[in-house]
């Protein structure tokens, strides 16, 4: 009985190691069934966004004045927004600012945040506090306040510097000016959290035990780095870019909520809020209103979950 | 520890320079001139360019820092540009108690519902009321505000016609009953989510442990050893949400129309009403840097394995 147990765990472990590791990773994550519900729902999002033209049933700027505020019917599943335009098309047409402004912003705050707490980690010293005062420099500030600060100082200069450029005027006029504008204040927000994480997890491997081994056998660094460092600071590194795509959905809304940000007939669900706000008592607030708030909340709901299921499936000796 | 605290005591000058800087930097380089929202967009140009003299918005930038910072220094906040002839001193400071009783009120409701909350999902683990527990917290972290004050608001104020749609009437009115909920929602979550951690991470220590090993009825156990250490780092928690006072209401105070600070902010940023947006980010970034040191003080009351250099 007890024997065949053990024998049953030794088994795993031996099949555990010879499979691949994503597929081992994959095994690891599928406990978690929340994680998996939030996959479903992120990469419904990612197909939504890129397919958005093949999927949406009307354009997201068409109007029908003959036809504004609209209860769902057969035409308009979910309705009609003051102008007139189909609800669906526009929540569709919105994965696909989301798809492009999530994924970007939580890049350029990763890189700036691996590039900073790297730097720190490593150099300590002089370069460690001036970079970590920086960090809690922006940490002191408001977030929001600032996010909108920025946002409202950079907007006209990064359009300004868009149609200066030859070749993308057109740019500006699609409304992707707003979109760099939210990455860039997103990003400026967002990259001393990453910062201080990266570094912390620096700090705290450079004193590990095993990290000494290696060097006492005589380990390269470049193999102390793949084999020791990286698997070791990449979980928690993972699951703060998960939370954070999550954030920037969120953040994106709320700076659209305040009219900075995406501004219409760019569709974005935050602008969509925006939009619908002052209808919050009309009948068909249900559908105006509350869908694309419950797409925004589901999305962070969703990377919350795939974040704790990277955290369970990447934690070695887990 | 002094020395420490000496230290971090004076970062917060230079912190608050640097942060004033940058505000008073966004605001003069932003879009938007505060003298045209304050005249209208059809003010002639010679009326805009005498109120910018007399407002002495026209000296160079440095210039207008200094003679800002030397003003402050004495306690002079200057004067509002939205509300002509408000001292920002005392705008502010009439909005300030405001927004300390809301969240007062909803910390308050976070603390008392959170940790129990927590500690129950933390000691039965793993069942149906541990899972309910998660998803509740998971959501009420991921609901925006500008997504669960309307739908309350629908509910609530629209459909059964129950309270008020908003306003300020002091803690004891019933108008405060939404903005509570909707700031408490995300409160009651973060502070259940960090016990039910914290509690897990106690109970495998080996002092937990050796109290089980020695006989210690459950009683004794969860409360002397596990919930004493792992109510802690709650502090942290604590102290983050006091630093954020005016953040976490701009959402709030807007939709409800609450006269507080997250109201003020979003006011003046619209109206571009610098004086007012510099000094609440400088008492956000001061507060923020209080708390946090606060938080490290009691730490190391708290906790005497904690050491500061």
């Amino acid at each position: 009985m007890e024997k065949a147990r053990v024998r049953r765990i030794l088994v795993e472990q031996a099949r555990a190691a010879r499979r691949p590791g994503w597929l081992e990773f994959w095994r690891r994550f599928r406990r978690n069934k929340m994680a998996v519900v939030g996959l479903f729902i992120a990469g419904l999002m990612f197909f939504t966004g890129i397919f958005a033209p093949w999927l949406a049933p009307y354009s997201y700027r068409e109007t029908d004045l003959d036809a504004v505020e609209q209860m769902p019917s057969w035409k308009h599943p979910l309705g009609t927004d003051e102008l007139g335009r189909d609800q669906l098309s526009r929540l569709i047409w919105g994965a696909r600012t989301a798809v492009i402004i999530a994924p970007a912003a939580t890049l350029v705050g990763l890189i700036l945040g691996l590039l900073m707490g790297a730097l720190a980690g490593y150099l300590g010293g002089r370069v460690d506090a001036l970079i970590m005062r920086l960090a809690d420099l922006l940490f002191a500030f408001p977030g929001l306040l600032f996010a909108l600060l920025v946002a409202a100082t950079i907007q006209p200069r990064v359009e300004a510097w868009l149609r200066a450029i030859k070749g993308l005027e057109g740019f500006v006029k699609a409304g992707y000016a707003q979109v760099l504008v939210v990455i860039i204040a997103l990003s400026a927000v967002g990259w001393p959290g990453m910062a201080r994480l990266v570094r912390g997890q620096i700090l705290l491997l450079k004193e590990e035990q095993f990290v000494e081994a290696a060097v006492a056998i005589g380990a390269s660094p470049w193999r102390i780095i793949r084999r020791h460092l990286l698997p070791n600071a990449l979980a928690p590194i993972v699951v703060a870019v998960s939370m954070g795509m999550g954030g920037a959905i969120l953040a994106e809304a709320t700076l659209s909520f305040f009219g900075i940000g995406i501004r219409p007939p760019t569709p974005s669900w935050g602008s969509m809020i925006y939009d619908n706000y002052s209808f919050w008592r009309h009948p068909a607030a249900p559908v105006l209103l509350w869908v694309p708030g419950l797409v925004v909340a589901s999305l962070v709901f969703a990377f919350n979950f795939i974040g704790d299921g990277l955290n369970e499936a990447l934690r070695p000796g887990s | 520890m002094l020395v420490y605290m000496v230290r971090r005591l004076l970062w917060l000058p230079v912190l608050l320079l640097l942060v004033g800087l940058i505000t008073f930097a966004l605001g003069l380089y932003g879009p938007g001139d505060p003298v045209q929202v304050m005249l209208g967009p059809r003010a002639n140009p010679e009326a805009v360019a005498r109120v910018r003299h007399e407002l002495g918005l026209d000296r160079p930038f440095f210039v207008q820092y200094a003679d800002y910072i030397w003003k402050a220094l004495r306690g002079d906040l200057g004067e509002s540009l939205k509300y002509r002839g408000q001292p920002v001193g005392r705008l502010i400071a009439s909005r300030l108690w405001v927004s300390v009783q809301l969240n007062a009120v909803a910390l308050a409701l976070g603390v008392a519902l959170g940790i129990p909350l927590g500690m129950i999902a933390a000691l039965r683990r793993n069942t149906w009321l541990d899972y309910l527990t998660i998803s509740g917290v998971v959501a009420g972290i991921s609901l925006p505000t500008f997504v669960i004050a309307p739908i309350i608001m629908w509910f609530l104020a629209f459909r059964f016609r129950l309270l008020p749609t908003g306003g300020w009437d002091g803690i004891f009115s019933q108008r405060i009953i939404m903005p509570v909920i909707v700031l408490s929602t995300g409160s009651i979550a973060v502070f259940a989510r960090q016990t039910r951690a914290n509690v897990l991470e106690v109970m495998g220590q080996d002092y937990v442990r050796t109290a089980w090993a020695k006989g210690l009825r459950e009683r004794m156990v969860i409360f002397r050893h596990v919930l004493r250490n792992a109510l802690i780092p709650i502090f942290t928690i604590l102290g983050l949400m006091m630093g954020s006072l005016v953040t976490g209401t701009f959402v709030t105070e807007t939709i409800f129309g609450i006269p507080g600070l997250g109201r003020l902010g979003v006011e003046s940023f619209f109206s571009r009403d610098y004086p007012v947006i510099i000094a609440l980010t400088l008492l956000v970034a001061s507060s923020y840097t209080l708390a946090n040191l606060l938080v490290d003080v009691g730490y190391w009351f708290l906790d005497p394995r904690i050491r500061y250099e």
